[in-house]
């Protein structure tokens, strides 16, 4: 089983070419002059490559993008808030109705992002938040919270509660225990959840359409909707916002593998 | 909705669970823990979803923004749809979508599963890498595959020498969302699948070889039977991810053209978002939450099912 097996590993080599085929023509368009885009045939690298892209891309879709880092790190935050608590009192302090808090979560994932987009639309409209990013925060953190809970959970549930005990005979509070105690030990879940609540948030484009109508309050997703709508013709300004959007997720594989990794593995409960 | 009415019958037996030998100001501390999520999801999921509901059954347009009045109307809005002529199609174009996506990212997925799961170099940095798709936004790789599909200069047609109208004609356009979307759905089936061939005892294989069974029998006989509860899995969710897909058909063709490839949650969108009749919009909502409740139980059945083999 020591073999190194070059034949199978040139395979995988070229499956992994044609899945990511569509990656790496996004970044070659996004370097490419508009002449070198339209004509008869393509142009593999980009030998003659411009960063006309990149400039128009930032000066057209600069605010949109500074919209989606507030609205995902806002998530991020809502959702910690609301999670880490959640799941200490689900995994250490067995809290009463807890198995019903779990079922209803996992319910919750089920119900079609369109029928919330809808319901969400009229409350927020009610509420004076069309455009807000406060109300777009509020709407991706339904995409976040019970995925981090999961997360969370799995984790909390690993670490003995005679840690707990002790943290109570030296007099600390339930909550002391959670912050000064359970915390620092459930870093790597609690990076594992942040980071998925980003990229949940970034990618999202259901609610930032539906929960935006003015162009300057809309979050990158729904910039480079609009843009394509606008600028048919303009892709290498259109791919070079592609990859712009992109680098989140990259840093997030990159820098953070490990923690995917471990999150991917708790879960099978993420599209 | 009936799974929220059974979520609160297993209430008591949780509860008398925690209860034992705690005391009453111990259990509600504990429950001060989670409360703010309850109070979440009542307001972010279960008012919504009544208000879903609520909505199917009200006239209810840009007019009700303002004037607050959104006169109840009983079944008109499902009449409405049902009658609608796009909804046929629609009806027809979802199953095939749905069916299509499932049917071919499962078979790449486990094929995938498989060739990864032997040993070679590389292999480790190669299926991390093959889950870079999954992780873009879908926006962004929607709009690099709405350029390699695009008609007059896309990589695609220049290649195969001749243009053809991919995105653009009625014939065609249900074909191409699907093979996106197939492509966005591999990654999560390969990764799923590849943890369920980790949980089958190499021994098997072994023995199985031993007997002399090839590999086609290896296959059919201890692949695929040990790997059921996992399928069931990964089926039911990809049929409930599959019927919310939105981001990628919207970048792609927006439904069109002429509807030709709208799915339930697009006509619902369009509906409520491009033509304002909110009401219809959330009817056809409603009905997604019908079968998305269904697989739902489908898929808790399931879980339970491989959790009590463990």
């Amino acid at each position: 089983m020591t073999a190194r097996r070059p034949a199978s590993t040139a395979a995988a080599l070229v499956i992994l070419a044609v899945m990511l085929f569509p990656l790496y023509w996004m970044i070659n368009a996004s370097l490419l002059p508009s002449t070198e885009l339209i004509g008869d045939s393509p142009t593999w690298l980009p030998l003659h490559g411009t960063l006309d892209g990149y400039r128009q891309a930032l000066s057209t879709q600069g605010a949109h993008l500074v919209t989606s880092l507030v609205v995902s790190l806002g998530t991020v935050a809502l959702t910690l808030l609301i999670s880490v608590p959640a799941a200490y009192g689900l995994a250490q302090l067995r809290a009463p109705g807890g198995r019903a808090l779990q079922f209803a979560l996992l319910v919750a994932q089920m119900i079609p992002g369109i029928v919330m987009a809808n319901a969400l639309y009229v409350a927020a409209g009610d509420l004076g938040l069309i455009n807000s990013p406060f109300a777009l925060i509020l709407a991706d953190s339904t995409l976040c919270v019970p995925f981090a809970i999961l997360v969370l959970h799995a984790f909390m549930r690993s670490i003995p509660g005679e840690l707990r005990e002790a943290a109570a005979i030296d007099g600390a509070s339930r909550l002391r225990t959670l912050v000064a105690v359970f915390l620092p030990i459930s870093r790597n879940a609690v990076i594992a959840a942040s980071l998925f609540s980003f990229l949940f948030a970034w990618a999202d484009f259901l609610f930032a359409v539906t929960l935006t109508t003015r162009d300057d309050s809309a979050p990158v997703t729904v910039g480079i909707y609009r843009f394509i709508g606008a600028h048919m013709t303009d892709w290498n300004s259109v791919m070079a916002t592609g990859v712009i959007a992109s680098v989140p997720a990259a840093v997030l594989l990159v820098i953070a593998q490990r923690y995917v990794a471990a999150g991917i593995a708790d879960s099978a409960v993420k599209e | 909705m009936p799974a929220l009415v059974s979520a609160r019958r297993t209430t008591p037996g949780a509860h008398a669970a925690g209860v034992r030998g705690r005391t009453l100001g111990a259990r509600w501390a504990a429950f001060a823990f989670i409360a703010p999520t309850c109070l979440y999801v009542l307001v972010f999921y279960v008012y919504p979803l009544a208000g879903n509901l609520r909505m199917g059954f009200q006239d209810y347009t840009v007019k009700s923004f303002y004037t607050g009045v959104a006169p109840f109307v009983g079944w008109d809005n499902y009449r409405a749809v049902w009658q609608d002529p796009a909804f046929g199609g629609t009806v027809l174009n979802t199953v095939l979508f749905t069916a299509g996506s499932l049917a071919v990212q499962f078979a790449a997925g486990l094929a995938l599963a498989m060739f990864f799961h032997r040993r070679f170099a590389l292999n480790g940095v190669l299926r991390s890498l093959l889950l870079v798709p999954w992780l873009l936004p879908l926006v962004v790789s929607g709009t690099a595959w709405r350029w390699i599909l695009e008609t007059d200069s896309g990589v695609l047609n220049q290649t195969l020498g001749h243009p053809v109208p991919w995105l653009a004609s009625t014939d065609l356009a249900l074909l191409s969302v699907t093979l996106v979307n197939i492509w966005v759905g591999i990654p999560f089936n390969m990764v799923i699948l590849y943890g369920g061939l980790q949980g089958i005892p190499a021994q098997l294989y072994e023995a199985a070889g031993l007997d002399g069974a090839n590999a086609w029998q290896r296959f059919t006989r201890i692949t695929l039977p040990l790997l059921r509860p996992v399928t069931v899995v990964v089926l039911t969710l990809g049929l409930i991810y599959t019927l919310k897909v939105f981001d990628v058909i919207m970048v792609l063709t927006q439904g069109g053209p002429a509807d030709s490839s709208q799915t339930l949650t697009t006509f619902s969108y369009d509906l409520s978002f491009q033509q304002l009749a909110f009401g219809r919009g959330a009817a056809v909502g409603n009905i997604l939450i019908v079968v998305a409740v269904v697989f739902a139980f489908v898929y808790l059945r399931a879980t339970r099912d491989a959790e009590g083999r463990r």
